[in-house]
């Protein structure tokens, strides 16, 4: 087998042997090649697990796919089709599965514009446009002046974020724009910024352009470029290959490039990784704390390895600031592994970082069971980190669908292998990424408390919930959409919506919108609810109803149903229909009108359903929550 | 590194590629023996094959490389000049 470059992935020595045995079988079990997905493997066999896949997955039903429908397009300048394989094996890898389509060679404006293309009927909901440099910088003037390749640039970038739009507005999809790689050599050399028509310089400003349209219009960037910094221009870009066949991401790349796509992707269906778990002795700090005690731990100042192992720390915090949820899981007796957390003076991180802490001699697949339950999210949100191959083993062959990357064995590239995999992929901030971990934390102790108060509805007095509800609006805008795109759980319709058909529903006068923030005694919870409301014949259709299911158990649906009648008795509806759409996620949802105390109106033979509330009959729910603020 | 065992090594590299693990591969195999080895296969064999026995073949010997031989005796030449 080739080199490969997905460093963070284990080598299986008998990879062959596991894919051909599974050529072999009849059946088409996604899980089992989701493992083979998640080797180091090079090109070639990531085009023969592709096709492998592309066969067994064809016999399954779409509704029982891995994860949401995801169709891709992939709209390039050059040739692209090399790299569609890694891109589905990357999606594979965390449980995704796309249909990809690749505009003819060269014919991507035509795909996009003619409503009669390939493209049109094949309806992508991601669009990747995927620009070569020589495309789109062509042969500038080197001698021209910096007004002149300003302008230039800024024409470019400007008819470059045209086509966006155009995808938008035909589509109402996620579009990624891929940077420009840097393949031009230089011209002057050290000082090409002094240059403004060097082929080289205009790469940069190009890039540097777009990402600025990019973040004013909600597109995420495939950052190439940045990739390239990483690994120098070589192993990416061979001009041989760029002449022979407009080849200009070398296939033998096609894996790391199709893991970086298919992490972008994973973060717009919220399939990127939320919570960090984390492993202490060895992994945190050097050493046993239960053999060496707190004084023999290598943490800090005095060593190299102690130093990294701070460093180590220090990007685990950062981490954490910007919203993962970090754990622990150790095996120790819990006193000595809290020790160095409140005792160790080289110690970044402490005891209130984490929300769950789990030091114990249980085996460690029953505690990532537990923690992702303490903390209300799936296993398939949890990365463990631990420097014991044995353990990384055991959860990887208990639990498959935990992250768990190959650490390398000097704490001072741990931090390098976490960023190089990706998981914790980020596209656009909200106020609530930024307080997440806090509010996680927050939780932990909600559930401390829930455990020692034996009364649910005592305990949910003692948390004194304030909801504040209110129409959609600008400034909710981003969260609202990301909880619309994210949320599968709490979700009754499951529609999916664009930020533009948010705005749009804001503008509506007919339809009525809610978003929801919940404020407990422990924190603000942040916005974790959302209500679209259209009218049909006289009634109220729920055309959208959804929330976090971290405050799943609290009474927040009551709470919710109470302003939802309250506007649509205040705008004269007669009654609330809810709609029940099935997913493989949402079944918690699937009584909920019910026990809401709806009637059931009627069901399909695929499992959707109508509901019906008058409104005249409803009594509002005592839900220990107070309200502030109405809708307007 | 044996003329065999260079052929091995080519061997497997084209199973892959053109997924197929019958294929059995002689110096005189060309490309037009085998269906599905087109132009842009051929650039996916030849990539493989400088990564597998780190070699870098010339723009101008991957549109000579015509027959198994001319990989195995290109190979060989470099391999030595190396």
């Amino acid at each position: 087998m080739l080199a490969s470059q997905l460093s963070w992935l284990p080598q299986n020595p008998d990879w062959r042997g596991e894919f051909n045995s599974l050529v072999a079988e009849d059946g088409a079990s996604s899980d089992a090649l989701s493992r083979l997905a998640s080797f180091q493997i090079d090109f070639l066999c990531t085009e023969r697990l592709d096709t492998l896949a592309q066969r067994k997955l064809r016999k399954i039903s779409p509704a029982n796919l891995p994860g949401p429908p995801i169709r891709l397009a992939i709209l390039g300048s050059s040739t692209v089709s090399h790299l569609v394989p890694a891109i589905r094996v990357g999606l594979l890898r965390r449980r995704l599965w796309a249909q990809v389509h690749v505009n003819p060679f060269g014919q991507y404006l035509q795909e996009l514009l003619d409503p009669n293309s390939d493209l049109h009927k094949f309806k992508p909901t991601v669009i990747l446009f995927a620009f070569d440099a020589r495309h789109v910088i062509g042969q500038p003037a080197v001698g021209m002046g910096g007004a002149a390749a300003d302008s230039l640039i800024e024409e470019k970038a400007s008819h470059y974020a045209e086509l966006w739009e155009r995808a938008r507005q035909a589509f109402s999809c996620h579009v990624i724009q891929q940077t420009l790689l840097p393949v031009f050599p230089e011209l002057l050399g050290n000082n090409e910024h002094r240059l403004p028509g060097s082929p080289q310089r205009m790469v940069g400003r190009f890039n540097q352009r777009m990402r600025e349209l990019a973040d004013e219009r909600r597109v995420d960037v495939l950052a190439m470029d940045n990739r390239v910094q990483r690994d120098g221009i070589g192993p990416w870009h061979d001009p041989v290959l760029w002449h022979k066949g407009k080849i200009e991401i070398a296939p033998a790349m096609a894996p790391l490039y199709g893991d970086l796509v298919a992490r972008i992707v994973a973060a717009q269906c919220g399939r990127s990784h939320k919570c960090l778990v984390l492993d202490l002795d060895n992994t945190l700090w050097g050493g046993v704390v239960g053999d060496d005690g707190i004084e023999g731990l290598v943490l800090g100042q005095g060593s190299a390895a102690g130093e990294a192992f701070v460093e180590f720390q220090r990007y685990v915090q950062q981490l954490s600031a910007r919203g993962v949820i970090l754990a622990v899981c150790s095996k120790n007796e819990e006193k000595a592994a809290l020790e160095p957390f409140s005792r160790h003076p080289e110690m970044v991180l402490k005891r209130p970082a984490f929300a769950a802490f789990l030091a114990n001699w249980t085996d460690k697949a029953t505690n990532l069971r537990l923690i992702a339950e303490r903390l209300n999210i799936g296993l398939d949100s949890l990365v463990f980190a631990d420097d014991s191959p044995f353990e990384r083993n055991l959860v990887r062959r208990e639990l498959p669908m935990v992250a768990v990357p190959e650490l390398p064995e000097d704490a001072a590239e741990y931090a390098r292998c976490l960023a190089d995999a990706g998981y914790f992929e980020g596209i656009g901030l909200t106020a609530e990424d930024l307080s997440r971990a806090d509010q996680y934390c927050a939780n932990a102790e909600r559930e401390t408390l829930r455990a020692s108060v034996a009364d649910l509805s005592s305990y949910l007095k003692s948390l004194e919930m304030e909801i504040v509800a209110g129409p959609f609006d600008r400034l909710g805008q981003a969260r609202i959409t990301q909880l619309i795109n994210k949320t599968n759980q709490f979700n009754l319709t499951t529609r999916r919506y664009s930020e533009q058909e948010v705005a749009a529903a804001m503008e509506c006068a007919d339809v009525i919108t809610l978003q929801i923030r919940l404020i407990d005694k422990f924190g603000d919870n942040g916005m974790i609810a959302v209500v679209i409301g259209k009218p049909s014949s006289g009634d109220l259709l729920i055309d959208t109803w959804l929330m976090s299911c971290r405050v799943l158990g609290r009474q927040v649906e009551q709470a919710t149903l109470n302003l939802m009648v309250q506007e649509a008795r205040r705008q004269g509806y007669r009654a609330l229909i809810g709609e029940y759409r099935p997913t493989e996620k949402n079944i918690i949802v699937r009584d909920l009108y019910q026990k809401l105390g709806f009637s059931h109106q009627r069901s399909d033979e695929a499992g959707n359903s109508l509901w019906r509330l008058s409104i005249d009959q409803f009594v509002p729910f005592d839900a220990l929550i107070s309200v502030e603020g109405v809708p307007a | 590194m044996t003329d065999s065992e260079i052929l091995d090594g080519i061997t497997d590299i084209v199973r892959d590629a053109l997924e197929d693990d019958t294929i059995v591969l002689s110096p005189e195999s060309t490309a037009n023996d085998f269906a599905g080895w087109d132009s842009f296969k051929h650039i996916t064999i030849v990539v493989a094959t400088e990564l597998r026995f780190g070699v870098k073949f010339r723009t101008a010997e991957i549109e000579s490389m015509r027959k198994v031989g001319d990989f195995i005796s290109l190979i060989q030449a470099k391999v030595k000049g190396a």
